[in-house]
């Protein structure tokens, strides 16, 4: 039987972003998978060295739009464990809130996308209305629905008014009801259930090999999460469960990203109801980095979001290092998109909640207008010329 | 020209290439179709493929290996059709000035006709944006 190839991208009516897909097939059944990325690599990284530290925190935030309080909340644990700064308390209160809006509306995101891509469209709308009440929880707080410019070295940018909190509180109930609703209707829903159910399993040992991360391993049965294991900020102050389950297919890391949305809504009703007392400022001053080396993590919507800051003491950084959660996850579908019909191909693809935006932070030339420089056989070659002008042969 | 582009005034189809951005703006396009804002109203509609559409809409600082993609797109594209920049990143740079996989120059890329900055800007303003476009189309 000969072998067909299907391919996806780089632009294509169901993809988001750029990104190359080629399905081997035989007959239904995809039989491998191989992808081809690049289309979104900016160079953020390179630029990061030439911008000082707070101009870092703006540029990072823009390496994905939709994880994008993860990436300066990673960044800036990564410069404060360079000197061991300490947050206030009222600061760590509103970074943890900034975190949990953002995972509430990254999973509502997904869960309407996943809708979208199984033909689902009533769900795309629902978890998109009642996405915006979110944004507008954003809004209140930083004046912007995405790209919220919170994070600084030693605190956050802006307070949350006692006086908005009330309101915030307000809008919170309504999400905290829909929710429930539509954690209720899709998990009674029996076109959903049977269209997900043991579809593209990712096994356990499976998500071990590949070392997948956040809901993509906790649907797998992996119990792995930066909240728990490495509290920073507020996460050891409030009460929370991480949401495990053990079968691996799309219904599984579903109801995992629905339940972390009411588990991130018990966090933000807890920071708000803090917030309300916690005094203190919101910025300690910094007036400096030492030289050193630092790490960052923070658990994004997708997983484990890890930054690495080198400093010589100047004020930006001589090497940042940035490794999204994308990165692990994406492998996984060598795991998972093996021997599953075509039509529950792009439903895998799209269950890990796969960014390219936050993949591509690293760039392989190959063949870049020349050839391949081979030094040894140049020398050589060299020598050999040489060789015949003195000789005459 | 005139009843051509009176007939594409009355209702315009889109089309959506993200060349390299944050996914921000693109998130915010998809924004628009759900229930709060709903362009469909206007007969706005977002298309599958960019040989049914009347506008495109371009996210995203343009990096050396999609550009040529991108052109295509808009040589398959059939004519008028008009480009319309979503961002800070197509309409300046955003903070990617000094990057090295960048297209410095988009407009070389493709020729764009309206500008909708901000980051990401607000989906009322591209809904501005592809309003102006039908007035300035109706004369």
């Amino acid at each position: 039987m000969t072998e067909n190839k299907i391919p996806v991208g780089p632009f294509h009516p169901l993809l988001e972003e750029a990104e190359y897909f080629e399905l081997k097939v035989e007959g239904e059944m995809v039989v491998d998978i191989d992808m081809e990325i690049g289309w979104m690599h900016r160079g953020h990284e390179f630029i990061s060295e030439s911008k000082a530290f707070t101009q870092s925190i703006y540029l990072v935030e823009r390496i994905c739009g939709i994880c994008s309080t993860s990436h300066p909340l990673a960044c800036v644990h990564a410069i404060e464990d360079i000197d061991n700064i300490e947050i206030p308390m009222r600061a760590r209160y509103i970074r943890t809130l900034i975190g949990e809006l953002e995972r509430v509306h990254s999973h509502l995101l997904w869960l309407g996308l996943a809708g979208h891509f199984i033909g689902y469209d009533t769900l795309w709308m629902w978890a998109w209305k009642y996405r915006e009440p979110v944004l507008e929880m954003f809004e209140a707080i930083s004046g912007n629905r995405n790209h919220y410019g919170m994070m600084r070295v030693g605190g956050v940018a802006k307070d949350v008014e006692s006086e908005k909190i009330p309101h915030l509180l307000q809008i919170l109930d309504e999400i905290d009801r829909k929710m429930e609703m539509i954690a209720k209707a899709a998990h009674d829903d029996p076109v959903l259930k049977s269209r997900l159910k043991g579809v593209g399993v990712l096994k356990k040992a499976d998500a071990i090999a590949y070392c997948a991360v956040g809901p993509t391993a906790r649907a797998s049965g992996l119990a792995i999460d930066v909240r728990k294991d490495e509290p920073s900020d507020a996460y050891d102050l409030v009460d929370f469960n991480i949401v495990v389950l053990p079968n691996g297919d799309v219904y599984d890391k579903l109801v995992v990203r629905l339940l972390e949305i009411i588990e991130s809504n018990k966090i933000i009703r807890q920071c708000l109801e803090q917030l309300k007392t916690v005094p203190g400022p919101i910025l300690n001053n910094v007036k400096e980095i030492t030289p050193g080396e630092g790490i960052g993590r923070y658990e994004a919507p997708r997983g484990e979001v890890f930054h690495y800051i080198k400093s010589d003491g100047t004020n930006r950084p001589v090497r940042h290092k940035v490794r999204a959660p994308s990165y692990v996850n994406i492998p996984t579908f060598m795991a998972s998109c093996k021997g599953i019909p075509v039509a529950d191909a792009l439903i895998t693809l799209a269950a890990v909640d796969p960014c390219y935006c936050c993949t591509e932070r690293a760039l392989r030339v190959v063949n870049a207008g020349s050839e391949h420089l081979d030094l040894l056989a140049l020398s050589r070659a060299k020598t050999e010329q040489l060789r015949r002008e003195i000789y005459g042969k | 020209m005139g009843w051509y582009k009176r007939r594409l005034a009355k209702s315009l189809w889109v089309f959506h290439v993200s060349g390299s951005p944050c996914n921000n703006c693109d998130i915010e396009i998809l924004d628009l179709l759900t229930p709060k804002y709903d362009v469909e109203r206007f007969g706005i509609k977002l298309v599958g493929s960019v040989r049914h559409a009347d506008v495109l809409l371009v996210t995203g600082v343009f990096n050396q290996k999609i550009a040529p993609r991108i052109k295509r797109i808009y040589e398959q594209a059939p004519k008028p059709i008009f480009v319309v920049a979503i961002g800070t990143c197509t309409s300046g740079t955003c903070c990617f000035k000094d990057s090295y996989n960048i297209v410095p120059d988009r407009e070389a890329v493709i020729p764009i006709d309206v500008y909708v900055p901000g980051c990401p800007p607000k989906p009322e303003a591209m809904i501005e944006a592809v309003a102006k476009l039908i007035g300035v189309l109706n004369g």
